[in-house]
């Protein structure tokens, strides 16, 4: 084992017992049970999972504008789903299907939280690993499974489902009113494998955070990253155990004959469905129950990231740290109790609106709470413009652009006009889609030099930041015109609809997107060359702090030691923003930096 | 770089309202009192979460500008205001719980007040409808103002008894299976939402109304239209490969046109 040497930034330290260094290939990059390796695996798929989410959405958009033109090699790909290179009306609800599943599940619960969150969340609380190393590794590997457990699903008799991300039944519960059939078995297996993956990722995030703080470091000295990932561990043990608990019933309603989603006296087509006194509505109480908590999964950590690289790159302290822990679990909380609000043109009691729609209108002030002390943090600062920085400032404006959305949506009279229309799909795409991925831009630009001890380019970071956070306004913001015309979501064209096909403006809206969001995509390939071509040739970093922050990550050589702080573990003396403090001699001041470090023997605040 | 970050947020921003502003993209006009309201709200949240918009990004972008200069002063070291933190609290408190509770008043009306109203109405008239993959079918009770029973055996598309009715039992011999609805102008109109197989959505934009069709359940709506015309109902519940092709019309016509068109159908029945 290589003797490490402690950071001089660290004023005092306990020693505890060290683990032996795994040898052999297997068991350090692929078997590993060290949360850095299992971080990095969870970004590594993610990455994956983004580029399939993203071709899936580039045959959306290319169906909607050309639903009748071939497109070459497609044919081949899918000879039944799209003969002759033509999609047909179902290979497009699968394609929207899996670019919902991909993204929800294996994107945006995967990076910000199995990424990044297993990397940092043990060094930034002083910890040499998770709280149960094995058992992280068995949740990477649960997730790997569900990954190709939905890929296959592309790959079976009858493709990939086409019940949407939603998976409302019938649709998804009777193989009789869809043409597809073991894909949408695929579908719930892969999500119910996902749901085991994320419960055990839930347990050890919440007690590593718990149980593993160094000394000195107290709740309330807690990064605000750290604060999201613990909230969102917490959300996510009490959601994924819901849908895995509906996943199966749905499973068995498909495949073993009970009813617990499908009522009696179906008829499909002419036949009659043997099942008998379910309720559809019952699933989508399940599904929202998760699904609503998921939105903040996926959105917390950008927010922490966000938080975090803000007050780092403006020399500020977070403005309001405790108004900000408030609002993340007020989020937490609140996020549990709205799920009705996806609802309420379901046919539930129009009674319960009332009660879901308040709650779902409290959640905008947390929100609100997030936004102005953003602002505030920059406020009064020294801005340095770090590709990290830019995509933090890109996080706040989307957030804000897709939070508002949601005030039309949450009361239940504006909703009428607007539920299942594109003005939801422009709303949950700005802030749970490109928002959470501009907090994981922000995060990887930020953490890639302690983490591979290279920077990534910051000129194509910076210009794959410009034409992103243009780009992804183009998709998104005419969408909600789309919303006012009113054009439903998941239509395969618009010609079905009169009012869509007139002079509506839809055809040449949807134009606008589509070249928008081609051109997006396009740029992403700049963020994946630049990903690999800095982890190999990057600009080498060799400090252990080159941002100048402030948390215990940035304490440690680069990039990390096994067991992170190599058994001496640094004692936390401060909060964690203290940047710009008057008297000191630098302008931040670490978290285990004690007192005489930051403003120098003698001094008056040192004694 | 800090000014230019301002002005592409500020020009984003601006871009994104002006279709709002000049209603280049609109809604189609409501033909009811309570679709009117329904904007009404609409309105009223626009312009509130406009302004909360405008100032936001405004706030950001010139934080960007105004903090990003190069300058000797050093940053503050203010820790965050308590009393500025309550205001805005407040203030965000105030403004969504109150734009809550005045939604509320027009929700009730929506699928209250008015609806229960209607439904004690004696001389409303009655219309069933029933989604399947991928049409809609309406049932008008006939002379007796009665629909018959349905059996689920007795279903065939092709026949032209898409619901099963039972054109043996009383109620049933008398009843109007038609594609397209059809109602007079200014007549309360009770509508009953079924579907035989998938979740459908029955969805007319100018009546601003919107409701599921769930198998196993039976969904109400009613509506007033004050406007004749053609309007189309279309599906707002994804429900299979043919879902965006799912749709009717909804005719709103005289009283005597109806009542000329309701005879005409009758003369089919046996």
């Amino acid at each position: 084992m290589t003797e490490v040497q402690v950071s001089p930034e660290v004023a005092e330290y306990t020693e505890v017992h060290r683990h032996p260094e795994p040898k052999s290939f297997l068991s350090k990059w692929i078997f590993s049970v060290d949360h850095k390796v299992i971080g990095i695996q969870y970004l590594l798929l993610a990455i994956v999972a983004v580029f399939v989410g993203m071709g899936l959405s580039l045959l959306v958009r290319l169906r909607l504008i050309m639903p009748e033109t071939p497109i070459p090699l497609l044919g081949a790909l899918f000879p039944v789903g799209a003969p002759d290179g033509v999609m047909t009306p179902e290979f497009y609800l699968a394609m929207l299907t899996m670019h919902g599943t991909v993204m929800v599940f294996m994107v945006l619960t995967t990076a910000p939280q199995g990424g990044f969150g297993n990397y940092i969340l043990p060094i930034q609380i002083g910890a040499a690993d998770m709280a149960f190393p094995r058992l992280n590794m068995l949740s990477f590997w649960c997730t790997f499974v569900s990954f190709l457990l939905l890929m296959a699903a592309f790959f079976v008799e009858g493709g990939a489902p086409m019940s949407g991300w939603t998976g409302y039944p019938p649709l998804s519960a009777v193989p009789e009113a869809t043409v597809q059939g073991i894909g949408q078995d695929l579908w719930i297996a892969s999500i119910a494998v996902f749901c085991i993956a994320s419960l055990l990722a839930a347990l050890n995030f919440i007690v590593t955070t718990l149980d593993l703080r160094a000394k000195g470091l107290t709740m309330m000295r807690l990064p605000l990253t750290c604060w999201t990932w613990f909230v969102t561990a917490i959300l996510g043990l009490l959601a994924f155990g819901v849908l895995l608990a509906a996943g199966v019933l749905l499973l068995l309603d498909r495949n073993v004959g009970t009813s617990f989603f499908v009522p009696a006296g179906l008829v499909v087509s002419d036949k009659v469905i043997d099942h008998s006194g379910g309720s559809p509505i019952l699933w989508q109480h399940l599904f929202w129950f998760f699904g609503h908590p998921e939105v903040y999964i996926a959105i917390l950590p950008g927010m922490g990231v966000t938080s975090h690289i803000l007050a780092t790159f403006a020399r500020r302290t977070v403005f309001g740290y405790k108004a900000m822990v408030y609002a993340i679990a007020a989020i937490g909380i609140l996020g549990f109790v709205v799920w009705g609000h996806h609802m309420f043109v379901s046919g539930m009691s129009p009674y319960s609106a009332f009660v879901f729609s308040i709650l779902t209108m409290c959640i905008g002030v947390p929100s609100a709470i997030k936004t102005f002390n953003w602002i505030g943090t920059m406020w009064g600062g020294k801005i340095r413009f770090t590709s990290p920085m830019l995509y933090s400032i890109g996080f706040v404006s989307l957030f804000v652009s897709g939070g508002l959305s949601g005030i039309f949506l949450g009361q239940p009279t504006v909703d009428l006009y607007f539920h299942d229309t594109y003005f939801v799909v422009a709303h949950f795409h700005l802030i749970m889609g490109v928002a959470a991925i501009f907090g994981m831009f922000a995060g990887l630009t930020f953490w890639f030099p302690k983490m591979f001890g290279r920077f990534m380019d910051e000129r194509l970071s910076k210009i794959h930041f410009w034409l992103t956070f243009t780009g992804v306004y183009a998709i998104f913001g005419p969408m909600h015109y789309l919303g006012m015309l009113p054009h439903p979501r998941r239509y395969a064209e618009i010609t079905g609809v009169d009012y869509l096909t007139a002079t509506s403006g839809a055809a040449d809206l949807h134009l606008f997107i589509t070249v928008s969001a081609i051109l997006t995509m396009l740029v992403q390939f700049v963020f994946l060359y630049n990903f690999v071509y800095s982890l190999i040739k990057g600009r080498t970093c060799t400090e252990d702090n080159p941002w100048e922050a402030t948390t215990l990550e940035w304490a440690i050589s680069t990039p990390p030691p096994h067991d992170n702080f190599a058994g001496k573990v640094p004692h936390v003396y401060r909060g964690p923003y203290d940047f710009s403090l008057s008297g000191a001699k630098r302008d931040f001041a670490m978290q285990c930096n004690d007192d005489k470090a930051v403003y120098g023997p003698g001094s008056a605040a040192g004694d | 770089m800090g000014l230019l970050l301002a002005i592409v947020v500020w020009g984003i921003t601006l871009a994104m309202s002006i279709p709002f502003v000049t209603q280049t993209w609109w809604m189609p006009e409501p033909i009811t009192a309570l679709g009117r309201e329904i904007d009404g709200a609409f309105m009223f949240t626009l312009v509130f979460t406009g302004v909360i918009f405008l100032l936001a990004q405004a706030a950001l972008g010139y934080a960007v500008w105004r903090f990003g200069r190069q300058s000797d002063e050093p940053a503050s070291d203010s820790h965050g205001n308590t009393r500025l933190e309550i205001l805005w609290t407040f203030a965000a408190a105030a403004i969504f719980v109150g734009l809550a509770l005045y939604g509320y008043t027009v929700w009730a009306e929506t699928r209250f007040i008015d609806h229960k109203s209607m439904v004690q109405t004696e001389d409303r008239l009655v219309v069933e409808v029933t989604g399947q993959q991928f049409v809609w079918n309406m049932r008008y009770t006939g002379e007796d103002n009665e629909f018959g029973p349905t059996d689920i055996s007795l279903i065939d598309d092709a026949a032209g008894n898409p619901v099963g009715v039972d054109r043996s039992g009383p109620g049933g011999a008398d009843d109007i299976m038609v594609p397209e609805m059809r109602v007079p102008v200014n007549k309360d109109v009770e509508v009953v939402l079924k579907s035989k197989d998938v979740l459908h959505n029955f969805f007319v934009p100018e009546l601003r109304i919107k409701l599921d069709t769930v198998p196993g359940l039976v969904g109400k709506l009613a509506f007033k239209a004050e406007k004749e015309g053609k309007y189309e109902i279309v599906c707002s519940e994804l429900c299979g490969l043919g879902h965006y092709k799912m749709r009717s019309f909804l005719h709103v016509v005289s009283q005597e046109e109806y009542d000329a068109w309701i005879a005409e159908q009758a003369s089919y029945v046996f």
